[in-house]
């Protein structure tokens, strides 16, 4: 590193500076060293790894069902789009299909999760930034989804609602409702933290050319969701490879042009809007039927009441939670879905038997943490908050 | 492009180092030997009509006692242009956990291989920064590997450096203040 | 001659009056400025609370009046914890500094017609002296507290206080040349001989950089770099606990209504209202400096935080200019008769 020797024989080098783990900017326990001339960053090196639980080692040692719950603690914030992104890697892999009406559901809790995950995001963001009151209004409305999570699983953080080969339970008309409710009026709150920070000089100066990345180098690096749509990059699951009911509904891509940290925010301001949309056309053409798939008894535990009369129930569920799914084929896929951070991919390699042989978890975030030292240095260090704000990570998900 | 006609474009490019093709679920697996998988990347990632463009995924497979090359680099490969997906697995044998790093064609690739160098202990020839990346950096075993138990190990009852935070506790307890 | 003859004597005993008096005011003043500064903490949470849609301190107290109070008592009880490789004297000291330099600027201070701890010649000059000093204790806390946050805090906070230091003062010297006079009461008197009633209006620019100038010297938003939260913690206090850092809050409140209370003094006509007051010769000022406080965390609650290159040419390119723009102006003014 830069060590020089001076004039008079004084020595001078970088101020090396640990942000983190314990850090209130650093979004959990995200780990930088920084080495700081002045305040000009010469250098990035990011530590992960502070939050791993072996997610994916647990995944190969248990059933295709009760590693569930495990996807619920990836990006904690969003927890019912890790699910959604599992359970349909698993139903590609067995070739099941959820009903009609279980899709519909499926799509609501994505685009809900994503608009809560969107919201922790601005609000944090925001805060970093300096600009605290937008924080406490978006909190506001995440207490409100959050509420409606509750209505309709009965949990508002770690919901493991989707069941393979469907949902768990189905959706009353009093959730449907009140969630109709909350998207009418939310585009209008979104406008609210927008008339707060996005004409402010100040945001302006704090986001605009700061972390700029080019489309090709976007793509060279992997980054997906709105930080690769910021750069311009016309690349969403969603529209590419639609899974769910997204091939029904009608959705704008927000893109960006610059690629700078403004754009990148536009992009998932924008996508609150989006997702308001898409749920508001579901609840509108959401169709009766079963919200199980025909074969779903053979992933999903029966009721309890027929577990306790019928003897046929008693097997699956004995069968279920001993062995799993005992008509696992042989063979590998590769799921992608769209997570609010970006690309959410498990790569499930099944050996025939009840558990996964490898479940791989292609974490948006941790990519998105490995591109912090091509966007932060020779930045200011304020610039680095300001990226760590952008990226959208989750370390949950980042260290799995 | 189909991902089968890729396939067999790897093939007519590089005679003899497709090991099968497989297909699962609409999804085309190449199997590769790993001696000239850089440059297979480098062909697919600047053909045009191939134009693999973005790394999505990359992770290793151990398949102890299972297949002959115990190990395997599984590639998702994408184009966004082109919208094709296609899946490389470089076989890796158990004595020669070596393999070509593919950083100098996508970037992304730098923390991926970090992590299967870390879970599966598969060096990565021509990596800029080879370290542990999950773990902690004195970590001992590769996790991830089919060998590695899920809880705790069979010889030794506590983890690592038990004994001497046991030890450093003990001669500090005397600068407890309920102690007379 | 003893002692007692001294004092007993007709014309020492004179003396000793004057100074019971003296004593008096400033425990008056820095009575009612310690109160006001508790409650001024209770005010910020309070409104900005209802700014951000929740309701600020709830719980001691009716409406949480108590909260300061409670907030006071934890803190003078906690464990004032000194980081092992301190360097203590400086560290000891850098609080202290930060208090005195704050209250001594209340010293000058009209708060009606006549009250005036003391009444000098150059009561502005020492002001801005006071206010100078105070960031020796930041520095001072940055540098001791041998922590990277803190003193790249420090580092911010003199580059910062240098930088506005001297916008604050320009920003001043049209009110000098208006009032002819250095001495805050002859400002304020000034100013009452003056058609508007306050030096607001031809003073428009001046106030504007002056209040400016005012939210950097005090590290409130936008300008709270040396203690930005979201980059260096807490920046130069990261490392003081229980009653230090407790006198840092305090400092940086006083400085608050010290500024607060100069722009009055200056700009907004001093103890003179509208209409009088009865019984009350304070209450304008006080009036006054609850309009201007509200305006700190009317501020905070909107903005978001300068980036540290931004503030310093905003200081540079922007602020001063202007005041030496206003100073230009008002000496043109002046000759010309029109003001």
């Amino acid at each position: 590193m830069g060590e020089a020797v001076g004039e008079k024989g004084f020595q001078t080098k970088e101020l090396t500076v640990s942000m983190g783990p314990q850090h209130p900017a650093t979004h959990g326990v995200l780990k930088l060293v920084l080495d700081l001339d002045g305040e000009t960053v010469v250098k990035c090196t990011p530590y992960v790894g502070y939050l791993h639980r072996g997610v994916e080692k647990l995944g190969e040692n248990r059933t295709y069902f009760s590693a569930l719950p495990l996807t619920d603690r990836l990006d904690y914030i969003s927890s019912m789009s890790n699910n959604v992104g599992y359970v349909n890697a698993v139903e590609t892999l067995f070739g099941i299909e959820a009903p009609e009406r279980a899709k519909y559901i499926r799509t609501i809790c994505a685009e809900m999760s994503r608009i809560s995950s969107h919201i922790i995001w601005v609000a944090t963001h925001a805060l970093d930034i300096g600009a605290m009151t937008v924080f406490l209004y978006s909190f506001r409305e995440r207490e409100w989804i959050l509420d409606l999570f509750e209505m309709l699983t009965g949990a508002r953080l770690t919901v493991s609602y989707p069941r393979i080969g469907g949902v768990r339970n189905d959706v009353s008309q009093e959730f449907l409702d009140s969630l109709y409710k909350f998207v009418l009026e939310f585009p209008g709150r979104v406008d609210e933290y927008e008339t707060l920070i996005d004409q402010n000089r100040i945001w302006l100066q704090r986001t605009k050319g700061i972390g700029i990345i080019s489309a090709e180098e976007a793509v060279n690096w992997g980054l997906t969701g709105a930080t690769l749509r910021g750069s311009g990059v016309n690349y969403d699951v969603r529209k590419a490879n639609p899974y769910d009911v997204y091939d029904k509904v009608q959705f704008d891509v927000p893109l960006g042009k610059a690629g700078d940290v403004y754009d990148r925010y536009r992009c998932r301001m924008e996508e609150l809007r989006q997702s308001a949309r898409i749920i508001k056309q579901c609840i509108e053409q959401i169709p009766a039927g079963p919200i199980l798939a025909p074969e779903a008894h053979k992933f999903v535990l029966p009721p309890k009441e027929n577990v306790l009369k019928s003897m046929e129930a008693l097997i699956h569920h004995f069968i279920l939670i001993t062995k799993g799914p005992l008509t696992a084929p042989v063979g590998e896929v590769y799921s992608a879905t769209e997570v609010p951070k970006g690309e959410l991919g498990f790569y499930i390699v099944s050996d025939g038997s009840g558990k996964p042989y490898r479940m791989r978890v292609r974490a948006p975030s941790f990519v998105h943490a490995s591109v912090l030292p091509r966007l932060s240095e020779g930045h200011l260090l304020a610039d680095v908050i300001a990226n760590i704000g952008t990226i959208d990570i989750v370390l949950g998900e980042c260290d799995r | 492009m189909e991902p089968l006609q890729i396939a067999e474009k790897i093939k007519e490019k590089f005679p003899g180092e497709v090991l099968g093709v497989t297909e699962f679920r609409g999804q085309v697996s190449v199997h590769l030997k790993k001696e000239k998988l850089l440059d297979i990347c480098r062909w697919l990632h600047d053909d045009p009509e191939t134009d693999m463009d973005y790394l999505r995924d990359l992770c290793g497979v151990d398949y102890l006692g299972r297949k002959a090359p115990r190990y395997e680099v599984v590639y998702h490969l994408y184009s966004i242009k082109e919208g094709h997906m296609l899946r490389l697995r470089a076989q890796v044998p158990e004595g020669d956990t070596k393999i070509d790093s593919v950083v100098p064609v996508w970037v992304g690739a730098n923390w991926h291989e970090r992590e299967c160098f870390d879970m599966y202990g598969i060096s990565f020839n021509g990596h800029p920064d080879l370290r542990r990346i999950l773990m902690p950096e004195d970590w001992e075993g590769h996790p991830l590997r089919k060998n590695y138990p899920v809880q705790g190990f069979t010889g030794e009852k506590e983890w690592k450096g038990y004994k001497e935070v046991l030890e450093k506790s003990e001669r500090l307890k005397e600068f407890e203040w309920e102690k007379q | 001659m003893n002692f007692l003859e001294i004092i007993f004597r007709p014309a020492s005993f004179d003396v000793i009056v004057q100074l019971a008096i003296m004593v008096l005011k400033v425990v008056v003043v820095v009575g009612v400025i310690m109160l006001h500064v508790t409650y001024a903490t209770y005010f910020e949470r309070k409104s900005i609370g209802h700014m951000q849609v929740r309701l600020g301190p709830m719980r001691t107290g009716p409406h949480g009046l108590l909260q300061p109070i409670a907030d006071f008592v934890k803190l003078f009880f906690k464990e004032d914890i000194i980081p092992a490789a301190a360097d203590k004297p400086i560290f000891y000291m850098a609080p202290v500094i930060s208090i005195f330099a704050g209250m001594s600027s209340l010293a000058v201070i009209p708060f009606f017609n006549g009250f005036v701890i003391a009444n000098i010649n150059i009561g502005l000059l020492f002001v801005l002296a006071m206010s100078s000093l105070g960031a020796y204790g930041i520095v001072m806390a940055g540098w001791s507290s041998n922590s990277k946050y803190s003193f790249l805090g420090g580092l911010r906070s003199s580059a910062q206080v240098i930088s506005y230091e001297i916008a604050l003062g320009l920003s001043l010297v049209g009110v000098m040349m208006m009032a002819g006079s250095l001495n805050m009461t002859e400002i304020v008197k000034a100013q009452l001989a003056y058609p508007t009633g306050m030096f607001l209006f031809p003073q428009i620019l001046g106030f504007f950089v002056f209040m400016v100038a005012a939210f950097a010297e005090t590290n409130r938003t936008p300008f709270d770099l040396p203690e930005a939260e979201s980059e260096l913690v807490a920046g130069y206090f990261v490392e003081y606990s229980g009653m230090r850092f407790a006198l840092f809050y305090v400092a940086e409140y006083i400085g608050m209504i010290v500024m607060s209370l100069i722009a009055i003094t200056c700009f907004l006509g001093g103890w003179d209202g509208p209409f009088q007051i009865p019984y009350v010769p304070f209450a304008w000022v006080f009036i006054k400096l609850y309009i201007l406080i509200f305006l700190f965390y009317w501020i905070r609650a909107t903005v978001p935080r300068f980036r540290y290159d931004h503030l310093m040419s905003f200081g540079w390119k922007i602020l001063i200019p202007l005041a030496l723009f206003n100073v230009v102006l008002t000496g043109l003014l002046k000759t010309l008769n029109v003001i």
